[in-house]
């Protein structure tokens, strides 16, 4: 069996540590790394019985976790010291949020930027704010800053020059070209406040952008961690509140998101194991490209599967624009190489 | 891959692929001595590989990868998969090592006390390292020194030495030529030839030293002793340290508590033997 289907089955829960020979680690931990899911298996496999080597190196992740969530959770403070005395309210996104949040998922959760959402109306002032409070644009090519201001859901990326980490400022959680649009004003209006005081998407919101980010939004990189968090918000949703799926199915609706959301769900039960109410089990032909795609690792971390990458990689890309946008957005960067 | 091997430096134990066989026997030669574990698992994942399939004959040119890598990194020629392969490792030790506070510095140890030499390329630290090894000293790394967080002990990191252009002569004067590896000439760091350390380092790799004390070589210039004051010493090593940040409060307390506990000097010095006598003396006076 291949290493990342022996990943997948461990997070899954059905397979045990213990039956794994020694040297399978080798490919479990490669394509864990490489997959960003290392400290998620290693929370996951907290308790079990482990070769002393890799329970020493799940300990060394697990605790470089918590020091990276508490850096994200910072970083999320020093937004809200910026935004927040001018009066502009914002939500927290994806890895950040799950944190802010105490959901499953955040455990071991790699947390690369912190992602906000603004009303569009606050998009010129929030700018303002966070130059002001340090963050600096790292686009320097005025292509691509027209393209982000013009055509993107966020702000050019920015990142701060004291302490070296980015920000990514959304407006909406899809690019504005894309052949979906999902209603932003609705996402911010109805978002609830977490423990810590941050703002962050309600239930069915944050499953929705979960699955925007997973498959209607990119090629499909990082795909498994995607996963792994649609999974852990479904399954801990839908234990807390019984009418989750319901809820999660006529806001998917409002969002155009239907066909990502179920997909998401359905990957998430043929990889992970989830429990899908009924309405939610068809199959559809094309899930099994997915699934491929998603395992496309060998075991010692490299991806395969060289043209599924590139077909979904066109697919990402003609979501995201128009042909004829695309045609000469790819003219525009081929010429700049 | 088609090619591989297992290595363990001190507590990382490296998994090691090649589209080539020659950078493995290479590897496999200068770490005969070390412990094999063939059942333990891998910490950490180095990759040598052509870039496009035709690439593995024709100009046969080493991509770096593994689980950490580096995206703008030139390949090296085939000749020098020896040092794409210590590249490879150093890699993934200084971006991926969590378990320790690294500092990119060598260190010797003698009646478990250590000494640290920081400094840059150049600055002399590998080679006054791998001197003092081969004295009354353990030598416990050239490259790497690794800082335990809790009990603030020194861990080697004793990989083969990667000895640099002039300093290839002068080991190679004192020691069996058994112990040294290929030349590699014409690298970007200049001629290159690794120094297999002393059977017993290799031996006591996981044997923890106290750190005693902290030197700053720089090579060139009369002999001088210059102390220095904790504020530089701790900024200085915060600089040498590829994980000091990703730590957070551990590798902050770590840090401060090695500073204040350890005396701190920058030495100058016109030649190894200069350089030897100064690190004798400071060592004679901090353990006094």
């Amino acid at each position: 069996m291949s290493a990342v289907r022996t990943l997948v089955d461990l997070l899954a829960g059905r397979r045990d540590a213990g039956d794994l020979a020694p040297r399978d680690w080798d490919g479990v931990i490669g394509a864990a790394r490489a997959e960003a899911l290392l400290a998620t298996l290693a929370h996951r496999l907290a308790d079990a019985a482990l070769p002393p080597s890799v329970a020493a190196l799940f300990a060394d992740q697990r605790a470089a976790a918590a020091v990276a969530r508490a850096q994200a959770l910072w970083e999320a403070e020093m937004a809200r010291r910026a935004l927040a005395p001018e009066g502009i309210a914002f939500v927290l996104l994806k890895g950040t949020a799950y944190a802010a949040a105490g959901l499953s998922c955040a455990e071991g959760r790699q947390i690369g930027d912190l992602d906000i959402l603004v009303g569009r109306h606050d998009i010129g002032r929030a700018e303002k704010e966070l130059i002001e409070a340090g963050w600096e644009w790292v686009k320097p090519d005025p292509y691509d800053d027209a393209y982000y201001r013009e055509h993107m859901h966020e702000l050019p990326p920015l990142i701060h020059k004291a302490r070296d980490r980015m920000i990514d400022v959304h407006h909406t959680i899809l690019p504005r070209t894309h052949r979906v649009t999902p209603d932003a004003l609705a996402m911010i209006g109805d978002a609830v406040v977490a423990d810590g005081g941050f703002a962050v998407l309600c239930p069915s919101d944050m499953a929705c952008h979960c699955a925007a980010h997973l498959l209607a939004d990119g090629d499909l990189q990082g795909g498994l961690r995607n996963l792994w968090d649609f999974h852990c918000l479904t399954r801990d949703f839908a234990a807390a509140d019984a009418g989750f799926w319901g809820e999660l199915d006529a806001r998917a609706a409002l969002h155009g998101l239907r066909a990502p959301v179920q997909r998401a769900a359905r990957l998430a039960r043929d990889l992970y194991g989830a429990a899908l109410p009924p309405g939610w089990k068809r199959r559809e032909s094309g899930d099994g490209w997915f699934v491929r795609r998603l395992l496309a690792r060998d075991d010692w971390g490299r991806p395969t599967h060289f043209a599924l990458q590139q077909a979904f990689y066109i697919r990402s890309h003609w979501l995201r624009m128009p042909p004829v946008m695309l045609a000469k957005h790819l003219w525009t960067k081929w010429r700049k190489g | 891959m088609r090619h591989s091997t297992r290595i363990a430096v001190g507590p990382v134990q490296f998994r090691i692929g090649s589209d080539w066989r020659a950078p493995i026997d290479a590897l496999d030669r200068l770490y005969a001595g070390y412990p094999k574990d063939m059942a333990r698992p891998a910490d950490a994942t180095v990759r040598l590989f052509a870039a496009r399939p035709w690439r593995r004959w024709l100009r046969p040119s080493v991509h770096i990868g593994g689980d950490f890598i580096v995206p703008d990194a030139l390949p090296l020629p085939l000749s020098m998969g020896l040092l794409a392969a210590e590249m490879g490792m150093n890699l993934q030790v200084a971006l991926g090592w969590r378990r320790h506070m690294l500092l990119h510095a060598s260190a010797v140890a003698r009646d478990g006390r250590a000494v640290i030499l920081s400094g840059e390329s150049g600055s002399g630290k590998s080679t006054l390292a791998a001197l003092l090894g081969e004295g009354a000293w353990r030598l416990m790394g050239d490259e790497f020194t690794l800082i335990e967080p809790v009990s603030g002990d020194a861990l080697g990191f004793p990989r083969a030495v990667s000895l640099k252009n002039a300093a290839i002569a002068e080991m190679a004067a004192r020691v069996d030529p058994a112990r040294l590896g290929p030349l590699l000439a014409g690298t970007p760091k200049g001629d290159i030839r690794h120094l297999i350390p002393r059977a017993d380092a290799i031996a006591a790799m996981h044997e923890p030293a106290r750190p005693a004390l902290i030197l700053f070589p720089r090579f060139g210039g009369a002999a001088a002793i210059e102390p220095m004051a904790p504020g530089e010493v701790f900024v200085r090593l915060t600089e040498a340290s590829t994980n000091y940040v990703a730590l957070g409060e551990a590798g902050f307390a770590a840090l401060a508590r090695l500073v204040r506990e350890t005396p701190a000097f920058g030495i100058s010095y016109p030649d190894s033997a200069a350089g030897m006598a100064l690190v004798e003396q400071l060592w004679a006076e901090a353990v006094r």
